[in-house]
């Protein structure tokens, strides 16, 4: 039985395992999406919709991505630069520019709402320095911007991490003789950023913004803590449709537009992103 | 004047000076930007719960437990930190169990259907995988494991599986075939040889995957909150009081979800980037 068959009966566990709790739920949840009691129908995306909720809903988590994302691109590069830049201290940067990685969204959000809540030290620092005299209702209702604002710096806070550890990887496999060639003929440290690090990271690149992109639009649990309900986004309304509204099928037509939103955007940056076969390192 | 008489030497180290002190700069503060949100946290975490609401605040702890005895002792607390402690253990069992036999497969052995299987782990990256939990919630209550430790197990296994099978896949390829192939000519059988000769090798990464899928499904929070009603898990029990807790309560969570995060990645430091390089391929 060995040889042939052991590559196969050690892989089974985790395929049988995948087929069950990955694929099995998403033909599951295609087919709630499209059906209500039993009958084909497309009521439960209409229903969806049709929320006065809903165009804000999409805004919001859409804005939320267009912000965030270029961000964390921005300064993951710049974090993934000067760590390899640095001659003492490596790990210790890099360990403390990772801690976010291991917190949870939900952590985040409450971190955040220390520093934005009414009594917060946001609003302390500020009337320390004078600047207000009152305090301050950064989250309260009729503030949207100053939530949204704090959404996403929580977001640039809590998720710049993943992209930058998939980058400084990346880094670790551009071949150093790149750069002293490039030293050689003159060319500076930005010119060497732009013209060998930027296309040679390409592979990386395309990996930290697809699986960031699919993480920005499953924000939910720092809205969740920062915004309550007054700064609605695509996870946050599916989570109501299950339990405030009782409506699964409603809630599965929600889940298939962010996954399908999620598999538009990989397919985007997958052909956007393509690296050539006969250009990889 | 000095200027004028330096020699182009004297300047590019001048220059060289200046970049090394803007490199530090950029990396301290970096640095603050990641530690000073935690660090506000746990200054709410250790004062007294009047100090939490009071205003203006105080930058630093005043080492009162008043907060965290509060939290500690809040009805479910307690349940919800050893059920959080129990989910996790559980999916790191499950995620190692079937993932690290399919890094071995994938690492030892060519066969037909190795790159589908690829395939089907890196898919699990482009999807919202929480989101599974919304049809899974009908299977489990039909299977009896709805609410159930296990049941919230096996789909946080889905988020931590491709890791471990990633993970494991590069560990093994780093050691080399060949002191395998010595054992089985010394008379090993592939057991033992897998046994003695790579297990022993390979255990501190595959210890660095378990702690990181302990640390995915202490973290997580939509699939917590979606699935378990008494059995909350911190993350769960921490969301669905969001909007009847006091502050000092949401800051007291947040830093016990945070802390053992800490621990967790500081713990794995070594392999985040190996893991997240191998990622890319």
């Amino acid at each position: 039985m060995h040889g042939k068959a052991l590559p196969y009966l050690l892989l089974m566990p985790a395929t049988l395992f995948l087929c069950v709790f990955f694929l099995y739920p998403f033909v599951l949840v295609a087919f709630e999406a499209v059906t209500r009691d039993g009958a084909f129908t497309l009521d439960n995306f209409r229903t969806m919709a049709g929320s006065w909720k809903f165009p804000v809903t999409v805004r919001n988590t859409l804005l939320l991505a267009a912000i965030v994302v270029p961000i964390q691109l921005v300064m993951a590069l710049l974090m993934a630069s000067v760590v390899s830049q640095l001659e003492t201290g490596r790990s210790a940067a890099l360990y403390i520019f990772a801690i976010p990685l291991g917190i949870s969204d939900l952590a985040a959000g409450l971190i955040w709402l220390a520093i934005f809540d009414q009594s917060g030290f946001l609003n302390t620092l500020l009337s320390h320095l004078g600047v207000v005299d009152r305090r301050i209702m950064f989250l309260g209702y009729q503030s949207k911007l100053t939530i949204f604002i704090a959404v996403a710096l929580a977001e640039i806070w809590r998720a710049t991490a993943i992209m930058m550890v998939i980058i400084v990887a990346g880094m670790g496999l551009i071949p150093k003789e790149y750069y002293e060639a490039a030293e050689v003929f003159g060319a500076g440290p930005w010119k060497r950023f732009v013209r060998i690090t930027l296309p040679l990271l390409r592979p990386s690149l395309q990996t930290a913004i697809i699986l960031r992109v699919i993480l920005a639009f499953e924000v939910f649990a720092v809205v969740a803590a920062l915004g309550g309900t007054n700064l609605p986004v695509l996870m946050g309304e599916t989570y109501n449709w299950q339990f405030t509204l009782q409506d699964r099928n409603v809630a599965a037509a929600s889940a298939l537009l962010i996954l399908a939103i999620s598999i538009g955007f990989t397919l985007f940056f997958l052909r956007v992103l393509r690296v050539p076969k006969e250009a990889r390192i | 004047m000095s200027a004028v008489t330096q020699t182009p030497a004297a300047a590019s180290a001048d220059a060289r000076k200046a970049g090394d002190w803007l490199l530090v700069a950029t990396v301290i503060l970096l640095g603050i930007w990641v530690l000073l949100p935690i660090y506000l946290l746990i200054v709410n975490a250790l004062s007294s719960p009047e100090q939490v609401t009071a205003f203006p605040k105080r930058f630093f702890p005043s080492f009162d437990t008043g907060s965290l005895s509060f939290f500690i002792n809040f009805a479910g607390v307690a349940r919800a930190l050893w059920n959080s402690v129990l989910v996790a253990t559980l999916t790191m069992i499950l995620s190692i169990g079937f993932g690290a036999p399919a890094g071995y497969a994938l690492s030892r052995f060519d066969f037909p259907g190795k790159g589908t299987f690829r395939f089907l782990v890196l898919m699990t990256r482009a999807f919202p995988l929480p989101l599974l939990a919304l049809p899974l919630a009908v299977m489990f209550i039909r299977t009896g494991l709805d609410d159930t430790a296990i049941g919230l197990a096996l789909v946080h296994t889905t988020l931590a599986l491709p890791f471990a099978v990633l993970i494991t896949f590069s560990l093994f390829s780093g050691i080399p075939v060949e002191l395998e192939e010595a054992a089985w000519t010394l008379g090993c059988t592939r057991l033992q040889a897998f046994r003695k000769v790579i297990l022993p090798l390979a255990l501190p990464g595959i210890a660095a995957s378990a702690v990181f899928a302990f640390t995915i499904s202490w973290n997580e929070v939509f699939a917590a909150a979606v699935l378990t009603i008494e059995n909350r898990t911190l993350t769960a029990f921490l969301l669905q009081s969001l909007g009847e807790s006091p502050l000092y309560l949401k800051f007291a969570g947040g830093t016990a979800l945070v802390v053992p995060a800490l621990i967790f990645i500081f713990a794995v430091r070594k392999y985040l980037f190996a893991m997240w390089g191998i990622a890319n391929r």
